[in-house]
């Protein structure tokens, strides 16, 4: 991401402290993942010290600070998704990608994380790619549905 | 940008993507994008699930069970030629509200969602919208204000459980100012989705009833916190407070009062904790979502250290509708001390998920077997755990106890935001608390060394138990950490973290004993305790399940009786499922 693209999400929220997680928030999503040029930035336009930015972006999970494959799967992994079958969709999902969470696969489209509830659990078990929720997962449903995103490269 | 209509589809049901597309690409088709928005809500979906279910506004038609193919149809002959496909479509809208999918059902905080466009603030004034504020502030004082909500006896939505109006009160009269509103919108618990459908279904609701609060406690600044997560209800808030500034219901000197109040929406960046209220706060402030000793509550020192007055989407969705109807009114459902209506959201092994709105006092088995239609495929219950990661699980022996504030907390769970997750005896509750657990020790601030470090070492041991590696001795330390863990932690994530756990060994204590003393899980989800075995007499020797098996655990000749290698099987379970004879156990 270029520093006007930065610059725009800057002056969109608060030029101030105030603004701080949903800066990080927004342009952690726009670039993927944020550099320490990034923060760098950021700190300065805010007049805030570095280490303070570094400290709020570590912290929400919603900011990247490694990168991130071009596709974001995040998985639900929590009880209610768990007890209606999220196991076996989980091992699916990893099977179909080749990889295990917090890994990006070599070729860079995908990288597979998990999230806490997304409010979506009458519908479980439930994953988000990119921005989209898909519900209602199988074990069977869940290749056909990745690769309606980018050709994906795991066991069958 | 205004558009022409608005169509609505409920985003959830298994297939509304693909329906979705072809709304928007004959949309395109047609050309008529800059007047036609495709937008994907939540907020349709109820208990009684109609399939893929579209709302096109301005008219309200609400079609049902859609496919790709009417939705192309519907697109060109009601939004092109301007006939509403009455072959599609349900009822007429508008006059006939979501019908409740049960006679127990009472809707008042979601009376309005699903049947309104939250997208236009005209429809929420039609149904008395906004008819509150105009009479509080042109009728009320801020004291009368007050006797009404007490009579109503409404109480905090979010957790604990606190009377709205004694918040309130504190933060009326704390002295310092300016003062600030704000509405907690975080939603993390998981299994919790209420507030999302009322913030997507009826955002005005809310708002008005920060504008009242507003009132009462002296604030001019109102700000809303919603999770990251919800775009839509993110998007539909910043729509609603758009048209509520037009209308002059935000804003300088509301309805000619004198009174100005205004808002702003901040967003999250997914910490659980951020819901917890002085957590909260730091995080509007910009900082880290750290939780602080209280007190100082809120409503003495809170933004900014200001005071603050803090309440749940729901708490303040039900204040509009007091003040309109009475106090009286209010407290004529519900029991003794726990008053009024409650959505839930009820997850897991049901037959109808989704959001619900009961009377308090409902019993535990009318929610799940009356309102939830009983459990999945007609397995037994086992137990429901509520109030989400700080909550208990309850076991059957429960079931005809009246879901209020204080049965709950009696029996060791809590209310908390209003998640029911059900289970039925495939359930482990083990493996269960487990999650819990690995859900706390993940989000847990670490700033409380017990918490921090306490929750670790509890998730570690329940993975030893459910790993077969369970020691005897394994269930004390885990009562006693537990215990250590909620004396020692400053905010209520520490506090109640044990609480799962804790609740499932009273209650399953015998689960956890066969899994450590017999290594046996009596569920039959604990992979390393549970073993995949052929029946020779019922085995056809087709070799379909050697010929599926990802790693080869599974050898006999055809025609012959298989045989799978415990030591090479990893418990995946595929052979059992394409076993034409059913001729593979779990044991
Ligand atoms: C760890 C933790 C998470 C919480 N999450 C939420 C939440 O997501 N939504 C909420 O309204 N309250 C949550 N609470 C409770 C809030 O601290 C606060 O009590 C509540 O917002 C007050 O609103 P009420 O009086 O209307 O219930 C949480 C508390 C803790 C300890
Ligand atoms: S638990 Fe998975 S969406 Fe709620």
């Amino acid at each position: 991401m270029n520093e006007l693209a930065l610059q725009a999400i800057i002056q969109h929220y608060r030029t101030s402290e105030e603004g701080l997680v949903e800066i990080l928030r927004e342009a952690s999503r726009q670039a993927g993942y944020l550099t320490p040029e990034h923060l760098a930035f950021i700190a300065k336009a805010l007049h805030l010290p570095q280490s303070q930015v570094h400290s709020v972006a570590s912290f929400y999970s919603l900011i990247s600070l490694k990168p991130l494959g071009r596709h974001v799967v995040r998985f639900c992994q929590d009880a209610p998704c768990h007890v209606v079958g999220g196991r076996a969709v989980w091992e699916a999902v990893q099977a179909a990608l080749g990889i295990g969470v917090g890994e990006t696969t070599p070729d860079g489209r995908w990288s597979l994380l998990t999230t806490s509830c997304i409010g979506a659990c009458s519908v479980g078990p439930v994953m988000m790619v990119d921005d989209d929720i898909h519900g209602n997962l199988t074990p069977e449903s869940v290749r056909d549905i990745l690769a309606r995103y980018d050709k994906i490269g795991g066991a069958a | 940008m205004a558009y022409r209509a608005n169509i609505l589809i409920s985003s959830e049901a298994p297939g509304a993507d693909a329906v979705q597309a072809a709304f928007l690409s004959k949309v395109q088709d047609l050309q008529l994008e800059d007047e036609v928005q495709v937008l994907a809500t939540t907020a349709l979906m109820g208990a009684a699930t109609q399939g893929i279910e579209a709302l096109v506004y301005p008219e309200g038609t609400r079609y049902v069970n859609l496919t790709p193919a009417d939705a192309a149809t519907i697109v060109e002959e009601h939004l092109y030629k301007g006939r509403p496909v009455q072959r599609l479509a349900y009822v007429e809208p508008k006059v006939t509200p979501l019908p409740p999918p049960n006679t127990k059902e009472v809707r008042v905080v979601l009376g309005n969602v699903g049947k309104i466009n939250p997208f236009d603030i005209e429809d929420y004034i039609a149904e008395d919208g906004y008819m509150a504020l105009a009479k509080v502030l042109t009728e009320m004082t801020p004291d009368q204000v007050v006797e009404e909500m007490k009579k109503s006896g409404l109480r905090g939505r979010g957790g604990a459980g606190f009377p709205a109006y004694m918040k309130w009160t504190l933060a009326r009269n704390s002295p310092n100012k300016p003062k600030f509103l704000i509405c907690n919108g975080d939603e993390g618990d998981p299994g919790a989705f209420m507030n999302r459908s009322v913030l997507e279904g009826d955002p005005h609701s809310v708002i008005e009833g920060m504008a009242i609060a507003a009132y009462v406690v002296g604030a001019e600044q109102g700000y809303f916190y919603v999770r990251a997560e919800y775009p839509i209800a993110i998007r539909t808030l910043r729509v609603a407070i758009e048209q509520a500034r037009e209308y002059g219901f935000l804003g300088q000197n509301i309805f000619g009062s004198g009174f100005n109040f205004d808002l702003e929406i901040r967003m999250g960046a997914g910490a659980f904790v951020c819901g917890e209220e002085t957590a909260l706060m730091r995080s509007i402030e910009g900082k880290r979502g750290m939780p602080s000793t209280r007190p100082p509550f809120p409503a003495a020192s809170g933004l900014w250290g200001k005071p603050s007055n803090i309440n749940n989407v729901e708490t303040y969705a039900n204040t509009a509708k007091i003040l309109l109807k009475g106090g009286e009114w209010f407290s004529s459902v519900g029991t003794e001390k726990s008053k009024g209506t409650k959505t839930f959201a009820i997850a897991g092994k049901v037959k109808r998920t989704g959001l619900i709105e009961v009377p308090l006092g409902l019993t535990l088995r009318e929610v799940v077997y009356d309102v939830g239609g009983g459990i999945l495929n007609d397995k037994k219950f086992k137990a429901v755990q509520t109030g989400g990661p700080m909550g208990g699980c309850i076991p059957e022996q429960f079931l005809d106890m009246p879901v209020d504030y204080e049965s709950l907390a009696s029996v060791g769970s809590i209310m908390g935001s209003g998640g029911f997750v059900i289970m039925d005896e495939d359930t482990c509750m083990v493996d269960i608390a487990r999650f819990f657990m690995d859900f706390v020790q993940d989000e847990s601030c670490g700033k409380c060394v017990p918490c921090r470090v306490g929750t670790r070492r509890m998730l570690e041991i329940l993975n030893d138990i459910c790993e077969g590696r369970g020691q005897p001795g394994d269930i004390e330390r885990l009562e006693e950490l537990g215990k250590s863990i909620m004396r020692g932690s400053l905010c209520g994530l520490g506090q109640g973290a044990p609480n799962p756990v804790l609740s499932t060994i009273k209650y399953f204590r015998h689960e956890y004993e066969a899994h450590i003393y017999e290594k046996k899980c009596p569920a039959k989800v604990c992979r390393a305790l549970i073993e995949y075995k052929v029946n020779p007499e019922t085995c056809i020797g087709c070799t379909r399940c050697a010929r599926n098996c990802p790693v080869n655990a599974i050898s006999g000749k055809p025609k012959e009786a298989h045989y799978i290698d415990p030591s090479i099987c990893i418990r995946c379970g595929i052979c059992s499922q394409v076993c034409p004879v059913n001729a593979i156990s779990v044991e």
